[in-house]
């Protein structure tokens, strides 16, 4: 008499999208979409230049201008002690910049009017004297003697560098090496990119005078760490500041900071007495906020003769832009980068990184990555793939004879991180037998023989997911925990409530089904909440892959205190002891006779009135998830490229996914986010990055200029599951939103070197837009992306 | 998006249309399909004082073989139209090959030829088409009509010969000496992107031989860049495989590519060369080919 799983909507039910309802129907609310009563509307000055001292501002002309209510310059927002503000890397970042600008676009000064047009206009009149200084656009010229300090501001700063970490044991490490046969050496750069989100971001700052309360609508995929920091800045008590993230456009990691933007709408609110909304341009959003990825990369594989890896030694160099902004665990500096090679056995590892200040926009946010992951998996598959090649040994083998095998869990990596479950060998043969492995070289003789050259790329790893259990993971000293609060109305319906920011993810749909599958609840009688801080559970939001690791275990954990409890009133109910009863799906039964029962929703109405004497009423309750230990997602892409050698451009004609994300939660909503992640990682494989010119100009500061990729030339990509569960996880997840962003890139890369790998190139830089790849060819030496790009005769 | 404010005229004749752009003396400005300039007064590049749309204006929206062979497209014509159209399809092979690479399905659906090769973008593809073609522009102003050949129409980046108070109605290709054989080859990072470089081929034939040859380029110069001189060692000759590679590198000598992101200037230059070579080597016949 159990209840039909998937019928109800529970775990494994490719269930529609509850949330796409409206927003296909164009009844989504952003935070553009609210109005209220008197508001005024803000625009932010940016600076033109990458690198100046400002000699002076004069705003007369601006306050002139009819409807202009409000002029804030750095000077003004100094006054109040707001002209700077924490990062979430513990530095400091302008939010009215007051005695230098340090990257093209930077906040300047703020008009704040009746229409967003008056408040253009004026931003137009405000006249700024720069004193141009000589811009920086790679660590190269940062580190060199004599470059300008950008962090002048800062006291003992000297030079541009941001921070030196090690991690691993570098004398281990050391005799990995001297013990070598050969010893791999690879380099690259994973350039700036932007996440991009559709939406841009914005607030309406809404301060009462009357009550003391400050309400701000935003667009964050943290709003509890916002509230914290609002806090913070404003020397505001929590109970005083609501923060309220409605639907959100997109995020990928470029919702997590706090931007000036926010700081300027809510001070101008305080002065001004009524609501100020702030909606940032497309060309705002790609030029000042939170960027992803721009690290070189240096590395050595020491192997032995028969293709064992003995030892890896890696170096890194961050570009951070003008403020180290990086959203990240307060303990790393580079992120998970160390989470490299995690996938496979490899006895003693070393990675040292460092970071410097360029006059670039702040950022370094995980864009659809766990915190650096991305380039730290991009890296290990580049260098497994010149590894295999300088070994003589085929590209699946030598991943095969050094990925962790099923009976080595769990296993401790090099750089200490405990990996549990994980089926790679079974990912491997998926995919290999999917993209045609066997026949591949007589094809590319083929294809020859037509002018064209075929390449096939391989991309394996395994990532770390879910921040993270409290001893290690906080932000800003508070802990990487989630939460989840759990009501059942007595018809038997309820609304849970998560720390956690929806973005797209869909968490409407499959929170609902973790307690479908816990309750026998049918998943389409569970609201789903989050993203009000004045109602929602503290959690610590969405990115890096950690809701359904972190969220969606305390949604699990909520649930089945919340059947705890039934089952208290359901022996009530069936007068009989807790111990004789037992539960499948949806029902509570006396173990001796199973038609004698009583189903979740009998339990819930007998919340409400019919209680055991002494029973606190309603059923309802909370849960706050501290993960054990992180996630392991493991994936292995494939992906075939033909390429055209008289102009470089290249075609994709097959990619493979073989993805093991744990137990699936909707397999659709997966599927959804695989594809999402592979278009964008073909996106950073071919087109989409930002680069710098000489003078700091940024050149990706609009959408003809920043390429996203289209349904048009985006390729067709064949999925495939295997289902290792996560031992730790209470459903057995793993999460999933951005394996494909993180492993998917390296699969294009190895494929395309494949292809002109006759030549002796090893590394073409990404994007590999067909001038690269024709050069590739025409020289036979790897491409460096390193900005400023040449521009010129 | 959030423009500087401007005023709106919407002329139902072109001869209304043009007395209002004569009294706004320069300030004033057309609009066609708004791909360009709605961006460009989007970014406060443009921030015209009046705009005069060209959409109320019945009977430009024509494109049209006549009778001696020469193709007429009206002010209105959008990209789609010609993508869609037959008559081209049957007519005009280098219109018919570029028109499914202008920008995107969405673009096309709004974007005017004409207005297209008024905005005279170095990038743009239809200046270098109509380039290509011998083609001319017919300018209306408050004193009459007036020619206005490829050539002598685009001077500059973004910069057109129209006097502030004339509109382009109608954009002519000659009828061809001959049949005409073209094509259109551009190479885009992404579909909607600009041309890092694009060839575009014009050819008159007369049974195995080139009457006439037009080449035009976009992407790789300041201002369109008209490749017909270069192209002519074609004229009254075969397409062997030796005249093909001599025009492929005179067309690629005439280029001005500038080295930019999208590639270095050497780069764009072998890629104006293996475009000639294939649009050339696709439109030689067997015979012409084994000569
Ligand atoms: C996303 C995107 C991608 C694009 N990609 C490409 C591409 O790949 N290749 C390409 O060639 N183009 C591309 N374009 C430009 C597009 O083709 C435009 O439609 C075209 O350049 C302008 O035509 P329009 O009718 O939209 O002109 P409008 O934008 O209305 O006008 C453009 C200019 O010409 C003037 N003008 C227009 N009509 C006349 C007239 N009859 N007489 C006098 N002056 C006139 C206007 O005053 C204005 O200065 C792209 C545009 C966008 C938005």
């Amino acid at each position: 008499m159990a209840l039909d799983e998937i019928k109800i909507g529970g775990l494994g039910a490719s269930r529609r999208r509850v949330e796409d309802n409206r927003f296909i129907r164009g009844k989504g609310n952003y935070v553009d979409d609210i109005v209220l009563p008197g508001m005024l509307h803000m625009e932010l000055l940016r600076s033109p230049v990458a690198h100046a001292r400002i000699k002076s501002i004069d705003v007369s002309a601006a306050w002139e201008v009819p409807g202009v209510r409000l002029v804030l310059t750095g000077e003004m927002m100094a006054a109040r002690n707001l002209a700077w503000m924490p990062t979430l890397s513990y530095d400091t970042q302008a939010v009215l910049a007051t005695d230098k600008v340090r990257f093209q676009g930077q906040e300047v000064a703020a008009v704040i009017a009746d229409d967003p047009y008056i408040a253009k206009d004026a931003c137009q009149r405000i006249v700024v004297e720069y004193e141009q200084l000589p811009a920086i656009v790679n660590p190269l010229q940062a580190m060199a003697a004599g470059a300008e300090v950008i962090r002048d501001d800062k006291e003992n700063q000297e030079g541009n560098k941001v921070f030196d970490w090690e991690i691993g044991d570098k004398s281990a490490t050391d005799k990995a090496f001297a013990d070598a046969d050969v010893i791999s050496k690879m380099e690259c750069h994973y350039p700036r990119s932007h996440p991009s989100p559709m939406e841009t971001c914005g607030s309406i700052a809404d301060y009462n005078r009357a009550t003391g309360k400050l309400t701000v609508y935003m667009t964050s995929q943290a709003p509890h760490i916002v509230r914290a920091a609002v806090a913070m800045v404003a020397e505001l008590p929590e109970h005083m500041i609501r923060i309220v993230s409605p639907d959100l456009g997109g995020g990928f990691g470029n919702k997590v900071p706090i931007y000036p933007g926010y700081v300027v709408s809510i001070l101008a609110s305080i002065l001004l007495e009524c609501p100020v909304k702030w909606i940032e341009d497309k060309t705002g959003n790609l030029i000042s906020t939170g960027f992803g990825r721009d690290v070189y990369l240096q590395g050595e594989l020491a192997l032995r003769k028969d293709g064992k890896i003995l030892g890896m030694r890696m170096k890194t160099i961050s570009d951070h832009g003008a403020f180290y902004a990086d959203a990240q665990p307060s303990k790393f500096k580079i992120g998970l980068m160390h989470s490299t090679f995690a996938a496979y056995d490899i006895p003693a590892a070393h990675l040292f990184s460092t970071g410097y200040y360029t006059n670039k926009a702040p950022g370094g946010v995980a864009y659809r990555c766990s915190f650096r992951v991305t380039e730290a998996m991009f890296f290990q598959e580049r260098m497994i793939h010149g590894a295999a090649n300088d070994l003589g040994m085929d590209q699946a083998e030598f991943r095969r004879m050094n990925l962790v095998k099923d009976d080595m869990f769990p296993y401790r990596t090099a750089f200490g991180f405990l990996t549990d479950s994980g089926q790679y060998g079974k990912c491997l043969d998926i995919g290999m037998k999917a993209i045609g492995y066997d026949t591949f070289q007589a094809e590319k003789a083929e294809a020859r023989k037509r002018g064209k050259l075929l390449g096939l790329g391989i991309s394996t790893m395994t990532e770390p997911l879910g921040a993270g259990n409290s001893r290690e993971y906080d932000i800003l000293g508070i802990k990487m925990f989630d939460s989840a609060e759990l009501r059942i109305h007595m018809s038997g319906k309820g609304i849970l409530r998560t720390g956690a920011m929806n973005q797209g993810q869909g968490h409407q749909t499959t929170w609902a089904q973790i307690v479908a599958h816990e309750l026998g609840i049918p998943a389409e009688d569970i609201t789903v909440e989050e993203g009000d801080t004045d109602t929602a559970p503290f959690g610590m939001g969405t990115y890096a892959s950690r809701s359904t690791p972190v969220a969606g275990a305390a949604v699990a954990m909520v649930a089945r205190k919340v059947r705890a409890k039934a089952r208290k009133i359901a022996a009530h109910l069936l007068e009989v002891s807790e111990e004789d009863i037992e539960w499948e799906l949806g029902r509570f039964y006396v173990r001796s006779n199973k038609e004698r029962g009583v189903t979740i929703q009998d339990c819930a109405m007998a919340a409400y009135s019919n209680l055991p004497d002494g029973m606190e009423p309603g059923l309802e309750n909370n849960a706050y998830y501290d993960p054990p230990n992180l996630t392991w997602p493991f994936a292995a892409y494939f992906v075939k490229v033909e390429v055209d050698p008289e102009t470089g451009v290249w075609d994709v004609l097959k990619v493979v996914a073989v993805d093991d994300c744990g137990v699936r939660i909707n397999p659709m909503v997966v599927e959804g986010q695989i594809m999402g992640g592979l278009t964008e990682a073909y996106a950073m494989s071919s087109m989409q990055y930002q680069t710098y010119d000489e003078e700091g100009n940024c050149i990706g500061s609009n959408y003809m200029d920043y390429l996203l990729p289209t349904a048009w030339e985006t390729p067709g990509f064949e999925l495939y599951e295997v289902v290792t569960p996560c031992p730790h996880h209470p459903i057995g997840a793993k999460g999933v939103g951005e394996c494909a962003t993180v492993a998917g890139p390296a699969a294009f890369v190895n494929a395309v070197v494949d292809a002109v790998g006759h030549t002796g190139v090893r590394n073409i830089d990404m994007p590999m837009m067909p001038n690269r790849v024709y050069e590739a060819l025409q020289t036979g030496k790897d491409i460096s992306g390193m900005p400023p790009v040449k521009m010129g005769d | 998006m959030y423009p500087s404010r401007f005023g709106y005229e919407a002329p139902k004749t072109v001869e209304e249309a043009i007395a209002i752009l004569d009294a706004h003396g320069g300030e004033a400005k057309i609009l066609a399909g708004g791909q360009s300039l709605v961006p460009m007064m989007k970014l406060r590049f443009a921030s015209p004082e009046m705009l005069v749309d060209l959409n109320t204006i019945a009977g430009l929206d024509f494109h049209r073989v006549d009778a001696d062979g020469s193709i007429h497209i009206g002010a209105l014509c959008r990209h789609e139209d010609l993508e869609k159209s037959e008559v081209i399809k049957k007519s005009q092979p280098t219109i018919a090959a570029a028109a499914s690479l202008v920008a995107d399905p969405i673009v096309r659906a709004r974007g005017t030829f004409v207005g297209s090769v008024c905005h005279a973008d170095p990038q743009g593809d239809w200046a270098a088409a109509l380039t290509a073609l011998g083609g001319h522009i017919v300018a209306q102003g408050p004193k009459g009509t007036r020619d206005i050949a490829m050539k002598d129409f685009v001077i500059g980046p973004f910069q057109n010969t129209l006097a502030f108070n004339e509109i382009a109605i109608e954009a002519v290709i000659p009828a061809p000496k001959g049949i005409a054989r073209g094509g259109y080859l551009k190479l885009e990072r992404r579909v909607g992107d600009f041309a890092t470089a694009s060839v575009a081929v014009s050819l008159d034939m007369v049974g195995d031989t080139v009457a006439r040859a037009g080449i035009a380029l976009a992407g790789v110069g300041g201002r369109t860049i008209d490749a017909t001189a270069a192209a002519s060692v074609l004229n009254g000759k075969k397409l062997t495989a030796e005249n093909i590679s001599l025009a492929a590198a005179a067309v690629a000598a005439a280029a001005e590519p500038r080295t930019d992101h999208r590639g270095s200037a050497d780069y764009k230059r072998q890629i104006v060369k293996t475009f000639v070579e294939r649009i050339l080597t696709g439109l030689a016949t067997p015979s012409q080919k084994a000569a």
